[in-house]
């Protein structure tokens, strides 16, 4: 480990004018992946600042929606009445991520800057374009059991680890950000990004840029399920996971919002599974149609070749779970 | 035989300690002036070291040494013979520092001595080296397609009647089965803690099995003499057979200490847990099973391929229970070994057994099916009553018991056999079983036991304990078999001053230094009644002198058997001969079992739900019955076979080592990408014992325990699988992925 400079940031501001002097900084909060990633040699910052004290760990209520501060803890937005009765989705979601201890230490904006667990990534010796660009990909045509089938390109094919993320891509939500030019608002779809040409930018965050928060709109929603299929009942990573978000009323689906997990560089969107449901009654044989209407583009590296069998089931086990 | 002693089951005696952090580990003890230890590593797997630059190590900041092949001070284990030279490179060996060669990668290439581990660590990642690469092979499947396996002794064809009978019998199978490496990642890490006294006189805190093993492998290579070397093991944080060997990242800090001068300590990461202290060999097996009609099995062929590295000749008794935990007029066995660029495989819990047992359990499910037999009537039908490859008596076996224990549990007679028949709601039920078999033995052993004049006993013996609850069962046993409370009792162990214990492993502990432990209080109970045999305490007027065997021994005092009223406590003999302690001390010979053979045995009952859509598996329950003679403890045995079942999970499920071949290096060498069983994975698991002392083993009754519980698990698990789905799946771990 190389040493560090490691301060306090007492307000948003003074946290991005800290890193505004010192662009090879970066900020910790939960430092649940932060860690691992510096005692691996991935990431070496030459200066941390310390997030913690922004107040920035409310979950408050607006006409609109909820927002959510970027310092709350996975655990605790989990568990907020007020996230638990409107969006029923993202506690399922956090309930399936990582572990106990992990929650209990992860932040909201924390999790949206997880970075891929693909083992080339983490392994300083093996070429990977994401960690160094230019070394070639390890997992194009190497161990990619974990790895996507949803936009991936030659330079890339890891996939996002978050639970909580594709969830919130499921609901529409909104991230807040502020850098030296001042704050904006970034879609929570357009947030992440994929590998393209350039896979070492896992997000369209712009240099200096913290993550305040994320407001997600009141929705209609009245069926919501998250699936989660992984290697052991807890602590672990997405084989596949989906969620579903639906409006139905009298028997037909008015709303449909769905995204997976496990599939891709990013949550990815299901939307011409939804335009497909959007008006049709409840019927497994549209939710059939749906899962592979679902599968178009859909690519397989080798190992990772079942999941273009298993996304379709469990795209359609999530819709009929979600109904049940 | 019946009961010799009493059941009552002590609480762990070292529970207290471990649950509040005061039990110190290998890495945890303190010393002034410490200093730190961290490996640097090869990233290539197979060639030479040209160069290596250590100077950016050298300079950073707390360094205090770098010590890499070119500096290594020759020790005379190093020196090689005409003999060793030779020796075909299997059976050479591997020593670290000492040449230039790259055998795997990951490889330590220097280590690095600083004041803090910070700062070495931060060292260590600054060595650079220039090698020659070579053309290397860690994948096993090329290996078989394209290498030579392995010659010797070892491997030598076994034929018992007539082989591969199994052909020309009616009903008749044939199966590949495989499983990967799998790795014993105990929660704690490897460390060693090293404090040298001049040049020739060390005390050495180390994670080890075997205290008399790591003595004797320092003293042969730094050519000490052995009281000057001492080994110290109070605590072991799980092991399951990686802490055998002295590996080389301990020699690398004897190294390193010694140079400095100043106590070091040195502790692995988790990612080189994976490759420096051993693993489960891959392993393929092929499985010919032949029957009557009737199911009376015919013939048993089991054809076994493994691997192991390419300076290290790794051997086990993958093909041994297929000899004969049947009954089978002709079986035959091969058993064949691949080197690989790759670090060496070593024991891992129930070794050889367990990857053997995978295999024959399966195939004897499926040809269970092939007869539309149950599978347990199956077994009982050809149920070994003597030991066929041995031709002798067993020296007990109650498995037939097991079997009705575990299947009376687990409700057997509810299942339909039917393949995909069971369901509950979206899941797939399935119920399987799988049986193990493992040796039990008896070695040599020297306990002390010491009486004090406060009533208070210490037994001594430097064995190890690394989890099973050794001194707690030498307690309880020394409790019942003094008449003295356990709380007057300790045990004293850990230490290579103390009297030689034994190795902790192989399910031998419990025998060998039970029977130690046993003797020392029976001869310290005749000592005592010895002592009082004039003492006018029991003297009526027609006896005048006491036996032993007129006494009896309860709770601190010996008691006349026909008036309990007249009774001395031990503490009062003691204090009136004037002794500050009574001390005997026991060598035990251990048992060669000329004319029997002695297992344990356990059969394991699964039920399994599988989701009819996604494949996800969940083991909803599992029973495991126990053979394993006379239970001294039944909480630590307890926990034991819990334990060893967990790891049957995480093997027949989850567990699998991923090497990517192209560079030889693990892909999966972390807690996030190699899975083990965790909670929500582990369902309640019932262990029943059949808790029936062994006649012949040792005094105490017990045979071995901790290997049993896992071997012939994961073909329960898998049995239990095939009921659900009707998928055979001959390739554990078991994923989601392979049920869709």
């Amino acid at each position: 480990m190389i040493n560090f400079e490691y301060i306090r940031a007492s307000s948003v501001k003074a946290a991005v004018d800290a890193l505004a002097k010192n662009p090879t900084g970066g900020f910790i909060a939960g430092g649940t992946n932060l860690i691992d990633l510096m005692k691996r040699g991935v990431t070496v910052p030459t200066r941390l600042i310390d997030i913690n004290n922004l107040p920035l760990k409310e979950i408050e209520e607006s006409k609109t929606g909820i927002s959510i501060g970027a310092l709350a803890i996975n655990s605790e937005v989990a568990e907020n009445e007020l996230i638990k009765n409107n969006f029923p989705l993202l506690s399922m979601a956090f309930a399936a991520g990582a572990s106990p201890q992990l929650r209990n230490m992860a932040t909201v904006g924390g999790n949206m800057m997880q970075r891929t667990r693909c083992t080339y990534f983490y392994d300083t010796t093996m070429p990977c374009n994401k960690r160094q660009p230019g070394t070639g990909c390890g997992a194009l045509n190497g161990y990619n059991r974990m790895h996507a089938i949803f936009g991936t390109s030659e330079k890339c094919i890891a996939v996002h680890p978050s639970d909580m993320c594709v969830a919130l891509a499921a609901l529409n939500a909104t991230v807040e950000v502020s850098g030296i030019k001042g704050e904006r608002k970034i879609l929570f779809t357009d947030f992440h990004r994929l590998p393209g040409e350039t896979p070492d930018k896992d997000n369209t965050l712009q240099k200096g840029e913290i993550i305040t928060g994320v407001t997600i709109p009141f929705n209609s929603f009245n069926k919501n399920y998250y699936l989660k299929i992984r290697d052991r009942a807890s602590y672990a990573f997405a084989l596949i996971s989906v969620a579903v978000a639906l409006e139905i009323k009298d028997g037909i689906i008015k709303k449909a919002s769905l995204a997976m997990g496990g599939v891709a560089h990013k949550p990815w969107r299901l939307t011409d599974a939804e335009k497909y449901l959007i008006g049709r009654p409840v019927d497994p044989g549209h939710f059939q149609k749906a899962a592979y209407l679902a599968m178009k583009g859909a690519k397989g590296y080798g190992q990772n070749n079942f999941k273009l069998k298993m996304v379709p089931i469990a795209i359609n086990e999530a819709l009929t779970k979600a109904i049940a | 035989m019946d009961k010799i002693i009493e059941q009552t089951d002590i609480d762990r005696v070292d529970g207290i300690q471990k649950v509040t952090g005061t039990a110190k580990y290998s890495a945890e003890y303190d010393f002034p002036g410490m200093v730190y230890g961290v490996l640097a590593t090869s990233n290539i797997t197979k060639g030479i070291i040209n160069a290596i630059d250590t100077k950016a190590a050298e300079n950073a900041p707390g360094v205090l040494a770098v010590i890499t092949h070119l500096n290594c001070p020759e020790l005379p284990g190093y020196k090689s013979t005409p003999e060793q030279d030779k020796l075909v490179p299997t059976k050479k060996g591997y020593k670290v520092f000492a040449d230039n060669i790259i055998r795997f990668n990951g490889q330590p290439i220097a280590i690095v001595v600083a004041d803090t581990f910070e700062r070495a660590t931060h060292a260590a990642s600054l060595i650079k080296a220039n090698y020659t690469k070579e053309k290397h092979n860690t994948d096993f499947d090329e290996a078989i397609k394209s290498g030579t396996p392995l010659e010797g002794n070892n491997f030598k064809e076994y034929v018992r009647g007539e082989a591969n009978a199994w052909i020309n019998a009616p009903v008749k199978i044939e199966a590949e089965y495989t499983m990967p490496i799998e790795v014993h990642l105990p929660m704690e890490i490897h460390g060693i803690t090293v404090v040298w006294d001049g040049e020739d006189k060390v005390t050495l805190y180390e994670k080890t099995q075997s205290l008399s093993g790591t003595q004797r492998n320092i003293v042969r290579t730094f050519g000490l003499k052995e009281e000057n070397v001492r080994i110290i093991t109070q605590f072991i944080g799980g092991a399951f057979g990686s802490a055998f060997n002295t590996w080389p990242h301990s020699m690398a800090a004897l190294i390193a200490g010694r140079k400095v001068g100043k106590p070091i300590k040195l502790m692995l990461t988790r990612n080189q847990m994976f490759n420096l202290v051993g693993y489960r060999p891959e392993a393929k097996q092929k499985l010919g099973l032949g029957a009557s009609a009737d199911g009376k099995l015919m013939g048993i062929t089991h054809e076994a391929i493994a691997m192991t590295a390419s300076y290290n000749e790794f051997t086990e008794g993958i093909v041994n229970g297929s000899r004969s935990l049947y009954e089978c007029p002709n079986v035959n066995t091969t058993y064949k070994v691949f080197p690989l660029d790759l670090s060496q495989p070593t024991w891992m819990r129930g070794p050889g057994e367990t990857t053997g047992a995978f295999a024959l359990e399966s195939a004897m499910d499926e040809l269970a099916y092939a007869l539309k037999m149950d599978p347990i009537e199956f077994r009982l039908k050809n149920y070994a009553e003597t030991d066929l490859e041995r031709k002798k008596p067993y020296s007990s076996k109650y498995l037939k018991e097991c079997y009705e224990l575990g299947a009376e549990k687990i409700n057997w007679k509810e299942r339909n056999p039917e393949p995909r028949s069971m369901k509950e709601g979206d899941w797939l039920i399935g119920y399987g079983t799988g049986s193990g078999i493992f040796s039990a033995w008896r070695g040599a052993a020297k306990a002390v036991a010491k009486l004090l004049p406060d009533g208070t006993m210490i037994l001594q013996s430097g064995v190890t304990d690394m989890g099973p609850g050794t001194a707690t069962a030498m307690t309880n046993l020394a409790a019942e078999t003094m008449g003295l409370s356990h709380t007057k009792i300790s045990f004293e162990m850990g230490d290579t001053n103390l009297p030689p214990g034994p190795m902790q492993g192989g399910s031998g502990t419990t025998s060998t230094l039970g029977t130690a432990v046993f003797a020392a209080c029976e001869n310290m109970k005749k000592k005592l009644a010895a002592m009082i045999k004039d003492n006018a305490v029991f003297h009526t007027e027609i006896v005048h002198e006491v036996k032993v065997e007129d006494l009896v021994f309860e709770n601190g005092y010996m008691m006349l058997k026909t008036d309990k009223t007249k009774k001395i406590s031990y503490a009062e003999v003691i204090k009136s001969a004037g002794l500050s302690e009574l001390e005997i001390s026991e060598d035990s010979k251990g048992n060669p079992m000329l004319n029997h053979s002695a297992f344990s045995y356990a059969v394991h009952f699964v039920k399994v739900k599988v989701h009819s859509k996604t494949g996800v598996i969940k083991i909803d329950r599992a029973v495991s019955a126990v053979d394993a003679g006379k239970i001294i403890n039944n909480k630590t045995a307890e926990s034991q076979i819990i334990g060893a079942v967990v790891g049957g999970i995480g093997m027949s499920l989850m567990e699998e080592g991923v090497i990517d071949h192209r560079y030889g290096r693990w892909v999966n060498n972390n807690f996030a990408d190699y899975h083990v069983a965790v909670n929500a994975d582990v369902p309640n698991i019932e262990v029943l014992f059949v808790d029936k002392p062994d006649p012949v083993l040792n005094p105490i009754g017990a045979k071995g325990m901790g290997e049993v519980g896992i071997v012939g698990f994961a073909a329960a698990v898998t049995n239990a699988i095939f009921h659900a789905t009707g998928k055979r799946i001959r390739e554990i771990p078991v994923t989601a992925d392979k049920l869709i």
